[in-house]
C-alpha cells in the first residue's frame, strides 16, 4: 500500500500541472478546479503516508524497477512523511487564497494559465527533494521547485520583481552548481550517490576528504536554508512577489534547504565535525535577523526578516544532535511552516485592506476591519512564542534541549533564543500598535491623492492632476511642491508641510466633519475566499497546539530514527546486506 | 594508471573565469559566468568517473572496458537544467532591458533607504514625508500612472536613462544623484 503511494506526491503534481496548461487560458475555471483537487489529493496521500510510515516504519520505492543502488529510490519514512503533510497543507491554503484573489483581481494582476501549472510543478519538486533517497535526486528535487519558484517570483515582469528575481535567481544558481560539485566529488570518493550507501561508505573516508564533502553540501544546503552569513539574499527578494506567492516560498523553500541539513547531519555525516560551527551560525542568524527585522518598516520585510532569524532557532536544535534536540528541530519547521505562511497570507490581506505593507502608512486596522485583527493577531502571539501556542512549545522544546546538552555554547544559544523570542515579540508587536491598534486619524493614508501624485515623480508626470482633496485641502497648506526641476529639499518641506497639516488638523473648521468622512478610506469589503483560506491557515496553526502532543510524538519518534540511522538504510536495502 | 593533468587544470580554468563573471553587475556577463560554471560543473562530474574506456553499450564493449556510464547521465541531466535556466535567465535579462534600458542590477532604494536613515527615530518615518526619489521602490508605481501604454513607458525610461550605455559596469545612477 506504502509504496504504491510513496511516488503519488511528485506524480499527481506534475500530471496536475500539464493537465491545468493544457486547459489554461479557455477554461480558467476548469483549470482552477483541477489545481485544487490535485493538491487536495496530494494532501490526502501525504496524510496516509505519515499514518503508515508512523505505524509501519520507513518504506522504499525503487522507480523503473532498477536493482536498489543503481536506480532512483523514493524513501518515505516518518521525517519526510511529516513535511510531506505540512507543506500539502500550506501549498493547499495558498493556493485557494490565490484563486481567491485571481477572481477578486480580475485576474489582471498574475497571468493564472502560468501561475497555477508553475505553482503545482513548485509542489512536485518540493515533495521530490522529501523523498529523495539520492542525492542526484535531490538535487533534480531542488531545482524543479528553483525553475518554478524563478518563474513565480518574476511573475508579470515589472521592473521591482526583475531586480529582485535576478538576485534570487543568481544566488540559487550558485548554491545549486556547489551542490553539483558536491555531488560529483562525493561520487569522485564513495563511487555511489545513494544516501544511504553513502551513509556506510562516507565513513571509511579520511577525516580531511569527509570535512571537505560535508562543508560543500552544508554550505550549499545553507544558502537555500537562509542560514546567517549566507541569508543576505531572502529580505531582498521575498517581498516584492505577490502575496500568495511569497507565503507558499517563505513557509517551503528555506525549510527544504532545512530538511536536506538535516539529512546531511543524521544521515550522511553523524560524527559531528562541524556542530560548533552551526552552533554559531545559528546564533548569529537568530540576532542578525531579528535585528534586522526591528529595524523594518514594512510589514512583509519584518516577516522576512524574522523567517530568516527564526531558521537559527532549527539549525540550533540540528547541531545539538541530541535526539530532544533534533525532535525540537523537526517540530519547530512543522510549526514554522504553517505560521510563516499564515503571516505572508495576512500580510496580502492587510496590503488589500489598507493600500499598502508600510507600517507607517496604515493605522486603524482593528476599528476598519476586527476579523483581519483577529487574523494577525492569534498567529502574531503564535510567531513570537506566547504560551500556549505551539510556537512556545517548540521554543520550550528547543531550550530545554539546549540546557540540557550542558555546554557552555548551548548555554549561549539558549540565551541568544530567548533574546530573539522578545525581540520578535517587539517587532510583531509595533505592527500591532502602529498598523492596526492606533486611531486612523494619526495615520497619513488620507491624503493618498497628493502621495499619489508625488509618487509619480517629478520628472514622469506632466505635473499634479486637482483632485477633489487636494482643491480641499490646499487653502491650509501651500502647494505642494512636485513641479519638474525642483529640488530635495523643497519636496521634503512640502512633505513636512502636508504632515503637519494633517497631524494637526489645520484645515478650516467648518470642514472638519467633512473631511474627517473624506478621510476614511472607501474600504472595499476583503474577498471572501481569501479571508476564508487565510482563516483556516490561522485555523490550522491554532490546531497545531491542540494537536501538539501527537505531533511532538511524531517529531521525537522521527528524531530517534534519525539518529539511529539503521531504519533507513535497511529499508533501502529491504534488509538484504549492505554493498 | 597515470591521472591526466589536463582536465584538472581546465576545469580550474572554467571556475576561475566563471566565478570572475559572475561578480559583474552586467547581466550578460553574469549568464556567461553561469555557463563556464556548468561546463567547469560538468567536465567535474565527468572526471568523477574515473578512467576513460569504451562506449558503456552492451555488445559493443566489455563490461571491464566500458567507462563508468552513471556520471554521463548525470551530466546529461545538468546539462539539460543548465540549458532551461540559461534560456530563463537570458528572457530574464531582455525583459530588464525592456524595463530600464540597461541590464546591470540595479541597488536596492529600500536599502538605501534603511540605511541612510542612521539620525531619525525608524518608527517616524513616513514615506510620504521623503522626497520621491528616496522613497522605497515598492511604495508606488515606480514608472508612471495607470493607462500608460508600454510605449509611453519605454518613451519615459529611455529619457531617463539617456546617455547611459547599457553594459556600464559602473554604479547605475539612481533617482537621487540625477539632477
Amino acid at each position: 500500500m506504502i509504496r504504491v503511494l510513496t511516488p503519488l506526491p511528485v506524480l499527481l503534481p506534475l500530471l496536475g500541472a500539464a493537465a491545468a496548461l493544457l486547459v489554461g487560458g479557455r477554461h480558467p475555471r476548469v483549470q482552477r478546479t483541477l489545481s485544487v483537487l490535485v493538491l487536495a489529493a496530494v494532501l490526502a496521500v501525504s496524510v496516509a503516508l505519515l499514518l503508515l510510515a508512523d505505524a509501519d516504519g520507513a518504506a522504499a520505492v525503487s522507480v523503473g524497477g532498477w536493482p536498489v543502488p543503481l536506480g532512483i529510490v523514493l524513501v518515505v519514512d516518518r521525517l519526510s512523511a511529516l513535511m510531506l503533510v505540512v507543506a500539502a497543507t500550506v501549498a493547499l491554503g495558498v493556493l485557494v487564497f490565490a484563486v481567491g484573489q485571481g477572481a477578486a483581481d480580475g485576474d489582471e494582476e498574475t497571468p493564472i494559465s502560468i501561475f497555477h501549472p508553475t505553482f503545482l510543478v513548485l509542489i512536485a519538486g518540493v515533495a521530490n527533494a522529501f523523498l529523495a533517497g539520492d542525492l542526484f535526486n535531490l538535487y533534480v528535487g531542488f531545482e524543479i521547485l528553483l525553475t518554478a519558484s524563478y518563474v513565480l517570483l518574476t511573475l508579470g515582469g515589472s521592473a521591482p520583481r526583475i531586480r529582485a528575481g535576478i538576485t534570487y535567481i543568481v544566488v540559487s544558481l550558485l548554491s545549486s552548481l556547489l551542490f553539483l560539485a558536491a555531488i560529483g566529488l562525493v561520487y569522485a570518493a564513495t563511487g555511489t550517490v545513494n544516501m544511504a550507501q553513502l551513509a556506510g561508505r562516507l565513513a571509511e573516508l579520511p577525516d580531511g576528504t569527509q570535512l571537505l564533502l560535508q562543508s560543500m553540501l552544508l554550505i550549499a544546503f545553507c544558502i537555500k536554508a537562509a542560514v546567517f552569513p549566507l541569508s543576505a539574499w531572502l529580505p531582498d527578494s521575498y517581498p516584492t512577489a505577490p502575496a500568495p506567492v511569497t507565503a507558499v516560498f517563505a513557509g517551503l523553500l528555506t525549510k527544504v534547504g532545512v530538511y536536506a541539513v538535516i539529512r546531511t547531519q543524521t544521515l550522511l555525516f553523524p560524527g559531528g565535525a562541524l556542530d560548533q560551527v552551526l552552533m554559531w551560525a545559528a546564533l548569529a542568524t537568530m540576532v542578525v535577523g531579528i535585528l534586522g527585522a526591528v529595524a523594518q518598516t514594512d510589514i512583509r520585510r519584518i516577516l522576512s526578516f524574522t523567517l530568516v532569524s527564526h531558521i537559527g532557532y532549527m539549525v540550533f536544535g540540528i547541531a545539538l544532535a541530541s535526539s530532544a534536540g533534533l525532535a525540537g528541530a523537526i517540530f519547530y519547521v512543522v510549526h514554522h511552516i504553517a505560521i510563516q505562511t499564515t503571516l505572508f497570507l495576512v500580510a496580502g490581506l492587510v496590503e488589500r485592506q489598507g493600500g499598502s505593507t508600510g507600517v507607517d502608512r496604515l493605522g486603524g486596522l482593528a476599528t476598519a476591519s476586527p476579523l483581519l485583527a483577529i487574523l494577525y493577531f492569534v498567529p502574531a502571539m503564535n510567531l513570537a512564542g506566547i504560551p500556549p501556542f505551539s510556537g512556545f512549545i517548540g521554543k520550550l522544546g528547543l531550550l530545554e534541549a539546549g540546557v540540557a546538552d550542558g555546554g557552555w555554547l548551548p548555554l549561549v544559544l539558549v540565551a541568544g533564543g530567548a533574546l530573539t523570542s522578545l525581540l520578535t515579540l517587539l517587532a510583531i508587536s509595533r505592527v500591532w500598535s502602529r498598523a492596526f491598534w492606533r486611531p486612523p486619524a494619526q495615520s497619513p493614508a488620507d491624503d493618498t491623492s497628493e502621495a499619489a501624485a508625488a509618487d509619480a515623480g517629478p520628472d514622469l508626470s506632466p505635473g499634479p492632476e486637482p483632485t477633489p482633496g487636494q482643491q480641499q485641502e490646499a487653502a491650509g497648506e501651500p502647494e505642494p511642491a512636485v513641479t519638474a526641476g525642483d529640488g530635495r529639499a523643497d519636496a521634503r518641506r512640502a512633505a513636512w508641510e502636508r504632515h503637519t497639516a494633517v497631524a494637526t488638523a489645520t484645515s478650516p473648521v467648518t470642514d472638519g466633519l467633512g473631511e474627517e468622512a473624506e478621510r476614511e478610506r472607501p474600504l472595499r469589503p476583503l474577498p471572501r475566499v481569501m479571508v476564508g483560506s487565510t482563516a483556516v491557515m490561522v485555523a490550522v496553526t491554532v490546531g497545531l497546539t491542540a494537536l501538539a502532543g501527537p505531533l511532538y510524538g511524531v517529531a521525537q519518534r522521527a528524531a530517534d530514527d534519525l539518529l539511529d540511522r539503521t531504519p533507513y538504510v535497511s529499508t533501502v536495502f529491504g534488509g538484504e546486506e549492505v554493498p | 594508471m597515470t591521472p591526466t593533468i589536463v582536465l584538472p587544470v581546465i576545469i580550474g580554468g572554467l571556475y576561475a573565469a566563471g566565478v570572475y563573471l559572475l561578480l559583474d553587475r552586467s547581466l550578460t556577463r553574469v549568464l556567461l559566468g553561469f555557463l563556464l560554471l556548468g561546463n567547469a560543473t560538468n567536465l567535474l562530474l565527468l572526471s568523477a568517473g574515473g578512467p576513460p574506456g569504451l562506449a558503456p553499450i552492451l555488445g559493443y564493449a566489455e563490461p571491464d572496458e566500458m567507462s563508468d556510464p552513471l556520471p554521463q547521465a548525470l551530466i546529461l541531466t545538468a546539462i539539460v537544467i543548465t540549458f532551461g535556466i540559461a534560456a530563463f535567465l537570458l528572457a530574464i535579462i531582455y525583459r530588464s532591458w525592456r524595463l530600464v534600458r540597461q541590464e546591470v542590477i540595479e541597488v536596492d532604494e529600500e536599502d538605501r533607504r534603511v540605511a541612510r536613515r542612521s539620525d531619525t527615530d525608524a518608527d517616524d518615518i513616513d514615506p510620504d514625508d521623503l522626497a520621491p526619489e528616496d522613497r522605497p521602490a515598492m511604495h508606488a508605481d515606480t514608472f508612471a500612472a495607470d493607462g500608460d501604454s508600454d510605449g509611453d513607458i519605454e518613451r519615459k525610461l529611455a529619457a531617463r536613462y539617456a546617455g547611459i550605455p547599457s553594459d556600464d559596469v559602473d554604479l547605475p545612477p539612481t533617482q537621487g544623484s540625477r539632477r
